[in-house]
């Protein structure tokens, strides 16, 4: 549907230029929730911009349905773009600015007032219709904004970082209109987001980038469990890294000398060699008895956050692990600061790095 | 202890007297011309009784009233003019891509506030001097070439303030929604950059009626706007039908700022609601 291919932009000239996106390639479907994840400067809003035409890159293709879109100006081009701080029209009505990109477009009257209102009511507005932007809160601006983009009903709606200006209850509410609303118009959102929370609770696929270049993409599922590199992984929720010896054999010597079967990548082979292990917090559990689990920690801090407790280990190479457990009244557990402790796990939960 | 707080110049020794002092210096003048304006005698500072005596002579006086004219005509066009020029050279500053030598530019345009207003005079009046000799014409475009041209600064600044304070997604968002470059400027820069051309407008109408220097200079015989005729009153005989045309051209320019004001913060109000 939308297929990047070989973007490259860089901002500035000679020696002090700043490569914004190094080549990147990537290929978006019709009706999918896509998402485009990194930190700041990784160039993800960059390829956004890109597709709506407010940067040029020097070099690749843009293709909109197989057609090159990047010698169009950004008013010919079928997308439209939900601004990160709105760019609402202060002069304007809430319905003048719905309709705004109908009436540039040239549609008859009744046509601009028939989806302005039809707009209005998908994004709950109907009663703000005659205000002004300004006589709006943050997260009405935000469903006037959802609205004036998706009324000339684009191809792809582009999202940057749009949600980023609410309050975490806000946040969440829009997360989960965003996805009903994506749905009910079966139109391709591409969203831009540093939350990787919001990643993975609303899209269909996920990007990861970095320094100009995505670095893997899948499902938020893939994406978390199954990272492909450290940044991803690391990107990407809580995350434990342990330094560990994999033998030709296949199995892996863990830091106290324990040995497990972990399963490798697929195309990784099989060859003695130090790798890093990728261990989520969550999928371990605390065991009174160091002996009976894999890796071992003598227990240095814990810290209670509510809906669970994260205990802190040393390990015995010196690595600090963390391992998460639910709270529960019920079934209250005392471990003692000092205390060595066993660091269970089933061996699914292991993903093997290399180096 | 006490919270310390924090520097505050009103609770400086002697603030109320300087302030004081700062207020009466700058409108007491004013003030006591208004109240002499409406003197009864032949006198300026000798009070002879209220009358309305002087504001009918200057109503009547033929050449105040030509005067007056000719000082609307000009100020007229040059704030048009000025105005114009002002809103071209911001957007070509503050919008386009960005060229070599542009903040040369930004110092070019703003060169008549620098340069001292009498040398401007001069030099109008070599340049002039020698065209109307070679072309014959000696009309009053000279007086609204020359306002127009000083005038470009003060429309220049409000409308340049404006347009750097504005939002530039709000005009990708129109560029995103179809919108082509023309109607991007009509419907979004343009409304939005509109108090700032209006109180440049203003800036540069009531520059151009106030200007003495410059007009004295350029005139020709004949061509005297208000303020050149008030100076020349003051050479022969000065009479409180002066201080009723100041007076008059203190109102009017009260009139015209309380007026954007108001204009200025229901759009404002507009805005913010």
């Amino acid at each position: 549907m939308i297929e990047v291919d070989r973007i490259h932009v860089r901002f500035g000239e000679g020696p002090g230029a700043f490569i914004a996106l190094n080549d990147v390639s990537v290929t978006i479907n019709e009706s999918e929730f896509f998402t485009l994840l990194g930190p700041s400067g990784c160039g993800k809003t960059t390829l956004l911009r890109s597709i709506a035409g407010f940067i040029h890159p020097s070099g690749g293709a843009i293709r909109l349905a197989g057609q090159n879109i990047l010698s169009l100006p950004p008013f010919k081009r079928p997308v439209n773009t939900v601004f990160q701080n709105y760019a609402l029209f202060p002069h304007m009505t809430v319905a003048e600015n719905v309709g705004f990109g109908l009436e540039m477009l040239g549609r008859p009257r009744a046509e601009i007032a028939a989806t302005v209102e039809e707009m209005l009511a998908l994004v709950k507005m109907t009663a703000m219709a005659s205000r002004r932007p300004s006589e709006l809160s943050g997260g009405q601006q935000q469903r006037v904004a959802l609205a004036r983009a998706l009324a000339p009903k684009p191809k792809v709606l582009l999202l940057d970082e749009s949600l980023s200006a609410l309050d975490l209850k806000l946040r969440k509410e829009m997360q989960i209109e965003l996805k009903r609303l994506q749905s009910e118009t079966g139109i391709t959102f591409i969203f831009v987001t540093h939350d990787q929370e919001e990643a993975l609770t609303m899209s269909d696929r996920i990007a990861v980038m970095s320094a100009g270049t995505i670095r893997q993409i899948g499902t938020p599922r893939e994406i978390y469990d199954h990272p492909r590199e450290r940044f991803v992984a690391d990107f990407i929720g809580d995350t434990n890294f342990v330094q560990a010896n994999l033998s030709a054999d296949g199995t892996v010597e863990l830091p106290g000398g324990a040995r497990i079967r972990a399963g490798l990548q697929e195309d990784a082979a099989v060859a003695a060699r130090p790798v890093t292990l990728v261990i989520r917090p969550e999928q371990t559990v605390l065991e009174q008895v160091p002996e009976k689990a894999p890796l071992s920690g003598v227990l240095e801090n814990v810290v209670y956050c509510g809906t669970d407790t994260h205990y802190h280990l040393m390990l015995a190479d010196g690595a600090r692990f963390v391992v998460r457990r639910q709270n529960n009244p019920a079934r209250p557990v005392t471990f003692e600061k000092g205390q060595r402790l066993g660091i269970g796990f089933e061996p699914q939960a292991v993903q093997v790095l290399e180096g | 202890m006490a919270k310390r707080k924090t520097f505050d110049t009103r609770r400086q020794a002697g603030f109320t007297a300087i302030a004081a002092f700062c207020f009466v210096m700058l409108y007491l003048p004013i003030v006591l011309m208004a109240i002499f304006s409406f003197n009864g005698g032949l006198a300026l500072t000798r009070w002879e009784g209220f009358s309305l005596v002087w504001y009918v002579t200057a109503w009547h006086n033929e050449v105040v009233q030509a005067a007056t004219i000719r000082s609307v005509v000009i100020a007229a066009v040059a704030t048009v003019v000025s105005t114009l020029v002002a809103v071209l050279a911001a957007l070509a500053m503050g919008r386009g891509k960005s060229f070599r030598g542009r903040s040369a530019m930004f110092a070019l345009i703003n060169q008549p506030l620098m340069v001292p207003e009498i040398v401007t005079a001069v030099s109008l009046l070599v340049v002039f001097a020698w065209v109307k000799t070679t072309i014959g014409y000696s009309g009053l475009g000279y007086l609204i070439l020359a306002h127009s041209a000083f005038c470009i600064p003060f429309a220049f600044m409000p409308v340049r303030a404006r347009l750097q304070g504005m939002d530039q997604t709000l005009e990708q968002a129109a560029a995103d929604l179809y919108a082509s470059a023309w109607q991007v400027f009509r419907r979004v820069t343009f409304p939005l950059l509109w108090p700032g051309v209006l109180a440049g407008a203003m800036l540069a109408f009531v520059t151009s009626l106030d200007d003495v220097v410059i007009t004295e200079f350029v005139k020709s015989a004949g061509q005297d706007t208000l303020p050149t005729y008030m100076l020349g009153q003051m050479r022969r005989n000065l009479t409180p039908e002066t201080n009723a045309i100041a007076t008059v051209l203190l109102v009017f320019s009260v009139v015209l700022v309380v007026a954007f004001f108001f204009v200025s913060r229901e759009k404002h109000a507009k805005a913010q609601l």
